[in-house]
């Protein structure tokens, strides 16, 4: 399968966005190329099943390099592994949401789907490449649009956090790019690891085979970690998340926490663990207490809110700790918990803004205390509202038990006491995430209608609800059988432990 | 009868310059700056006839070069006054104070 | 044996009633829904008997009682050794409990048939049974510790659904939300010990982990040196299994949720907070029994036996002086529970396990189920009657509701211990472990035996004796709006059919579908005793001589029988000897009525301390210095550049002077450095 396929359907249906006339047929190219998004996702998953299946045991499939700048040494290169697949996929379902929340939106819709379709085009490309250039090159890409959704679709205090959003953004990626540079100018490729011209190679696969010096993994590692932690809400960096999320328009809500704040996890365990693994243990206990810290702190700080889409940020800030508190641990089964947790929180997050956003819609009001008994006037999106905290607080049979259980487990492989504090402490996260969640639900879709005005109000049209079922159905996909995403993950996860495994061993 | 020292005629120049220098700093007026210019160019002038005179006595590419220099004055100061006269016309007024468009 | 596809039926058909329900159940389904979610439970409960029959035949033919497991798949392989798997266990106590919740979950679903008609998310409430259904039988089925902690919380979800099922009264919701979060906390206990004892044991597989952690070995040997805070890891783990149980049985200090938890549908009470759900603490604790008792560890069954008998105490004595009839069951359910938990928490100090305690909690637990399902049962028709929950809007019943009059005597009867119903065999059985065990116990348990007989016949004497509450205003629904049944759900319907069904009551108590499982529960609460418990379920297979009816029966019966002298001398007719008694201990009383003021204490330390003190003070810091120094680097950056940018002042002799400024500094430099 042509991978770049992924990046150009989206490229395309933005083009071809341009050149509608009238918002109607604007809306239908948007959702033909989400859906072509979604069908060449799937068609993605079922290709690398079957190619599995039949004993192809490469690292990375359906790979394909073209030379972009070869004095550089700088490649297109582009491969997936069951990592990536379940990324993909991931995007695939909340871009497909996303454009079905934002049928509404009037002001300058086109525009709003080009940006749209912009930012997943260059999540796709992210977790495609296998060229840190490239990587960052997409990275950078689905920074940028997301200043022009928050600063014009969006509500409040919204120029404020465009600004702030977008510099923190930009402060991480420019972390990170110091960090590729490190570990480029650091690489020897004068043996022809990749061909064409220059010392050193940006390549992922050829960087992993050597072994940078632990000097080099030490001074490096923690731009790499920090810049892409900030992505991911890394206490004290999270400040973003609150701010931009509660201001951003629904979609890019959905976008930014479904997976925006995955990119950064997934580059952490990627690109910083996977190249570093030396420093990754020398750091272990820095990022285990500074994911713990967000998980408590994050659970706490939600507990007082009083905006929904505040209290879905924090929970996003303390769910985003155990992503990072899965890869810290460095054990197998916590990282793939911690893929999980991208994976379950993507989902749940989208889909709890699109709740969100679609109450709103109609109240105009976010504030928990005005809000009551939308359960009697919006059962189907008062439902969806109450799935999704469920899944938040980790019920069995939705995908967020999943990840949280995969996770706790692999932590407490590590038998240091520090490690099983932080392991305890995550565990009781969960009871703090219970209370908040049932406060939000109890006051607004629970209790008697506090205002009459909501009386008259309606249910979700057809597609939110195509939207909130899409987002239920991979909760429920995940939660009831997640061995198959386990087993989807579970390679991915190990070449990477095997690679930390194995610098211990020469150390 | 002894010859002027080199010094002292640059230190003419390096006077000039300055003079010129310092009108073209504190000067509000626009004529007085194109004039203050003028002075800097003749000091320039002044250098290279002095030193052509003194270093290389058989050569003429000083007096040349000074010469370009008059020319090119000139023509700047077509272009300048050409400036001036489009800075009056907008903002009726030719003192420098008053044209700071390209202020932060 | 019964075959693996009919077994996994049992659970799956509640499932699939769930399923259906939910999704099309509104549209679809709303006439017939009871009858679609009754029939998927009748169909399991008819496979549950006949698969119990056939197991329990196999049992007295073989002579002991096997351990299989018939279903087994991978759910989630955690690390190579750890998976969770999603497998059924069959052992006695799981073939007991299925034939219990199914049995009593068809009652109760026949039961809503006419309680529950007319109610606006009629399809709703039965796909709500019917998931609970499917949690509980999975719970009670699951053969892997992790896939018990799956159905724990599923349970508890259900519960919370169902308790906030009239979700739009406040005290409902907020019910619910204590329910939830209550257990919840106690389930991080329960998460925490199966992290502790997995990991030692290297297995999440029941069967495996008890094998690993009884017989002495390499396992057994680094769980019992590891320890923490001088107490071993093992006892830790099964410690904070315990906690888990005991947060879901409603044990003290964990009990404040299941008084609150009353604001649910009645027969929902009756499935949930009475019979099943609440009961999953002891099962859980005996399901590991083998841990418990195994090696010389007693500390945690020490724990288990006195969080027992004082919960058993404490509520009978909150019990005595509720006057909301619902909280008044409430209480003995949790008293009852506090008995069956302290019965498996008897052991002969000698190191030697008593087996006596396991069977006695499993018949309790057995026993217990009928006669507390027909008291919440009962208690639905006299609350439909009279639209209230408060005993003073109730009184000489008798009359108008013959039928549950007599069925809610027998579980009275039962309850209190009285040769030969149900209650009276396992309740004396537990005395006896009890006894053989810890005297101090005995006495307590003894002396609550008594508070029992008292509270459950002052509950009986003042709501079917006494003079009629007001005259002529029980049949109409007197009770007004405050704690009255469903009234939200009802008046906001504002159809006639309710109040027309007042009238009808005037002739006929109930409707058929209400009070079949009447008839049926108290013929269970009759005869249940009957069954020779200690001959099928024993902790290992192995079947127990019964012991006879001797003199040790008599104290407890005694008891009980002055309990229900004075509930009598109080309360059947009505006057005013009971106000004077509670005058007499007006500060107890107060102290007893406000449940000792437990409830009081955890609002201050949630409300006050863990909201005030780090609650408010993380969204602050978070606020002002954490988001403070980001908007301080940001404000520095923007003073920097203001400082900066008046540089560009637009004036070009400004530029010019900078930059002759900047040649003549070249120029010192260059003149410094070269000289």
């Amino acid at each position: 399968m042509n991978l770049s396929l992924l990046v150009l359907v989206p490229l395309i249906t933005a083009v071809a966005v341009l050149f509608c006339s009238g918002l109607n047929r604007v809306r239908w190219v948007s959702l033909a190329g989400v859906t072509a998004q979604l069908a060449l996702a799937l068609g993605l998953l079922l290709l690398y099943w079957r190619e599995r299946g039949s004993g192809n045991g490469a690292p990375m499939l359906f790979e394909y390099r073209y030379a972009w700048f070869p004095a550089l040494n700088i490649w297109y290169h582009v491969g997936v592994d069951g990592i990536s697949v379940a990324m993909i996929l991931l995007t695939a379902f909340v871009m497909m949401a996303a454009v079905l929340v934002s049928w509404k939106v009037e002001a300058m819709g086109k525009e709003f789907f080009v940006l749209l379709l912009f930012l997943s085009a260059g999540a796709y490309g992210f977790f495609l490449s296998l060229d840190l250039f490239t990587l960052f090159f997409f990275l950078e890409i689905s920074v940028i649009p997301k200043f022009l959704l928050i600063g014009i679709w969006g509500s409040g205090r919204k120029e404020y956090s465009a600004m702030k959003l977008a510099l923190m953004l930009m402060a991480g990626s420019a972390l990170v790019f110091v960090g590729l540079l490190g570990v480029y100018y650091n690489t020897d490729a004068t043996g022809g690891v990749s061909g064409v011209g220059g010392p050193h190679t940006f390549d992922w696969q050829a960087i992993s085979q050597m072994h940078l010096s632990i000097a080099v993994q030490r001074a490096f590692f923690p731009f790499l970690f920090v810049g892409f932690g900030i992505f991911t809400a890394l206490f004290p960096f999270h400040t973003w998340v609150p701010d931009g999320h509660s201001a951003a328009p629904t979609a890019a809500s959905m976008f930014l926490a479904g997976i925006s704040m995955k990119l950064g996890g997934y580059g952490c365990l990627r690109v910083a663990v996977f190249l570093m693994p030396d420093a990754a243990r020398e750091y272990s206990p820095i990022i285990i207490v500074l994911a713990t810290i967000a998980i408590v702190y994050g659970a706490f700080a939600t507990m007082m809110q009083k905006d929904l889409k505040y209290i879905n940020a924090y929970s996003s800030i303390s769910h985003c700790g155990f992503i990072l508190l899965g890869i810290g641990m460095l054990t197998q089964t916590a990282m793939v918990g911690a893929v999980m947790q991208m994976i379950s929180h993507g989902l749940m997050t989208a889909l709890f803004f699109a709740a969100i956003g679609m109450i709103y819609d109609r109240t105009h009001t976010r504030l928990v205390d005005r809000l009551g008994g939308l359960l009697k006037v919006m059962p189907f999106i008062s439902t969806v509202f109450v799935i999704a905290g469920l899944c938040s607080l980790g019920l069995p049979g939705l995908s967020g038990f999943v990840a949280e259980i995969t996770v706790f487990m692999g932590s407490w492989q590590r038998t240091e006491g520090m490690y099983r504090l932080a392991t305890i402490l995550a565990c009781a996260s969960i009871v703090v995430t219970a209370v908040y969640i049932l406060r939000a639900t109890g006051q607004t879709i629970m209790g008697p209608v506090k205002d009459p005005h909501y009386n008259v109000l309606t249910d979700a049209a057809w597609n939110e609800r195509l939207a909130g079922i899409l987002l239920v159905a991979g909760i429920v996909a995940i939660g009831v059988a997640p061995y198959w995403l386990n087993d989807l993950l579970t390679p991915g996860v190990s070449s990477i432990m095997h690679h930390v495994g194995k610098v211990t061993m020469t150390k | 009868m002894s010859q002027v020292p080199l010094t002292h005629i640059l230190f003419v120049s390096t006077a000039l310059f300055f003079i010129g220098m310092y009108g073209l700093f504190t000067r509000r007026n626009m004529i007085t700056m194109l004039m203050s210019v003028e002075l800097i160019l003749n000091s320039v002038n002044i250098n290279f006839v002095a030193f052509n005179r003194y270093l290389y006595p058989g050569k003429l590419d000083g007096v040349f070069f000074s010469l370009f220099i008059v020319a090119i004055a000139a023509a700047e100061a077509a272009v300048a006054i050409a400036i001036i006269i489009n800075l009056y016309r907008n903002f009726h007024s030719i003192d420098v104070e008053a044209a700071d468009e390209m202020k932060f | 044996m019964p075959n693996s596809a009919c077994i996994i039926l049992i659970p799956l058909l509640p499932l699939a009633g769930f399923v259906v329900l939910g999704l099309f159940g509104r549209r679809y389904f709303s006439r017939f829904a009871g009858v679609l979610g009754t029939g998927v439970v009748l169909v399991s409960a008819v496979l549950a008997i006949w698969v119990a029959w056939q197991y329990f035949g196999t049992c007295l033919a073989d002579g002991y009682c096997r351990q299989t497991v018939p279903v087994r798949f991978t759910w989630l392989r955690v690390s190579p050794g750890l998976s969770i798997d999603m497998s059924i266990i069959f052992d006695p106590i799981s073939v007991m409990m299925i034939f219990v919740v199914t049995f009593i979950s068809l009652m109760v679903h026949i039961y809503s048939l006419g309680y529950m008609k007319g109610e606006e998310r009629y399809a709703t409430y039965y796909a709500f049974l019917n998931l609970f259904t499917f949690s509980m039988l999975g719970l009670v089925l699951a053969g892997n510790i992790f896939e018990t902690y799956i159905f724990w919380e599923l349970v508890g979800c259900s519960s919370f659904l169902l308790i906030g099922y009239y979700y739009d009264r406040p005290t409902a919701v907020a019910a619910a939300k204590k329910a939830f979060i209550v257990t919840r906390f106690a389930d991080l206990g329960f998460l925490i010990g199966i992290l502790i004892l997995s990991f030692y044991a290297g297995s999440l597989d029941i069967r495996t982990l008890i094998q690993r952690l009884v017989q002495p070995g390499s396992q057994l040997g680094s769980i019992t040196t590891a320890s923490f805070l001088g107490i071993s890891m093992l006892s830790w783990g099964l410690g904070l299994v315990f906690v888990g149980g005991a947060g879901k049985s409603a044990l003290f200090p964990l009990h404040i949720w299941l008084p609150d938890a009353m604001e649910g549908p009645t027969p929902v009470s009756a499935l949930i907070h009475a019979a099943t759900m609440v009961v999953a603490g002891v099962y859980l604790v005996a399901r590991l029994y083998l841990v418990y008792v195994g090696f010389d560890h007693f500390e945690v069954l020490h724990v288990v036996l006195w969080v027992g008998a004082i919960s058993a105490l404490l509520a009978a004595v909150i019990a005595c002086t509720q006057t909301d009839i619902k909280r008044v069951l409430a209480y003995s359910t949790m008293s009852q529970i506090g008995y069956m938990m302290f019965a498996l928490g008897t052991f002969h100090p000698v190191g030697e396990a008593t087996t006596l305690g396991y069977t006695a909690a499993m018949f309790h637990l057995f026993t217990h189920a009928f006669f507390k399902a027909l008291l919440f049962l009962c208690a639905g028709v006299i609350i439909h009657r009279v639209h209230s929950n408060e005993m003073q809007d109730m009184g000489g019943l008798r009359k108008a509701l013959p039928l549950t009059h007599g069925c809610f005597l027998i579980a009275c009867l039962a309850i209190a211990g009285i040769p030969p119903f149900a209650g009276f065999f396992s309740k004396e059985d537990i005395l006896l472990a009890a006894w053989d065990s810890n005297k101090p116990v005995y006495y307590i348990g003894l002396f609550t035996s008594g508070l029992t007989a008292f509270y459950m016949f002052r509950l009986y004497f003042s709501v079917f004796w006494g003079r009629p509450a007001r005259a002529g205003g029980a049949q109409f629904g007197a009770g007004g709006g405050h704690h009255s049944e469903g009234s939200g759900g009802r008046h906001s319907e504002g159809s006639g059919g309710h109040h027309g069904e007042g009238f009808v009551g005037r002739h006929e108590e109930a409707p058929f579908t209400m009070k079949l499982p009447l008839v049926i529960l108290a013929l269970g609460a009759v005869f249940a005793g009957w069954v020779p418990f200690s001959r099928l379920v024993t902790y290992d297979g192995m079947p127990q001589e019964g012991h006879g009816i001797g003199v040790f029966a008599i104290p407890p019966v005694m008891v009980a029988l002055i309990g229900i002298g004075i509930a009598s001398y109080l309360y059947r007719v009505a006057s005013d000897r009971p106000e004077r008694a509670a005058a007499a201990f007006r500060g107890m009383y107060q102290f007893v009525y406000h449940k000792f003021y437990i409830d009081e204490v955890y609002l201050f330390i949630t409300k006050r301390v863990i909201f005030n003190l780090i609650g408010r003070p993380a969204a602050w810091i978070d606020r002002n210095i954490v988001d403070g120094m980001m908007n301080g680097l940001a404000a520095v950056t923007a003073w920097t550049s203001t400082a900066i940018k008046r540089l560009q002042s637009g004036k070009v002799q400004d530029y010019a002077l900078y930059f002759f400024m900047g040649i003549a500094g070249l120029a010192v430099l260059f003149i410094y450095i070269y000289s």
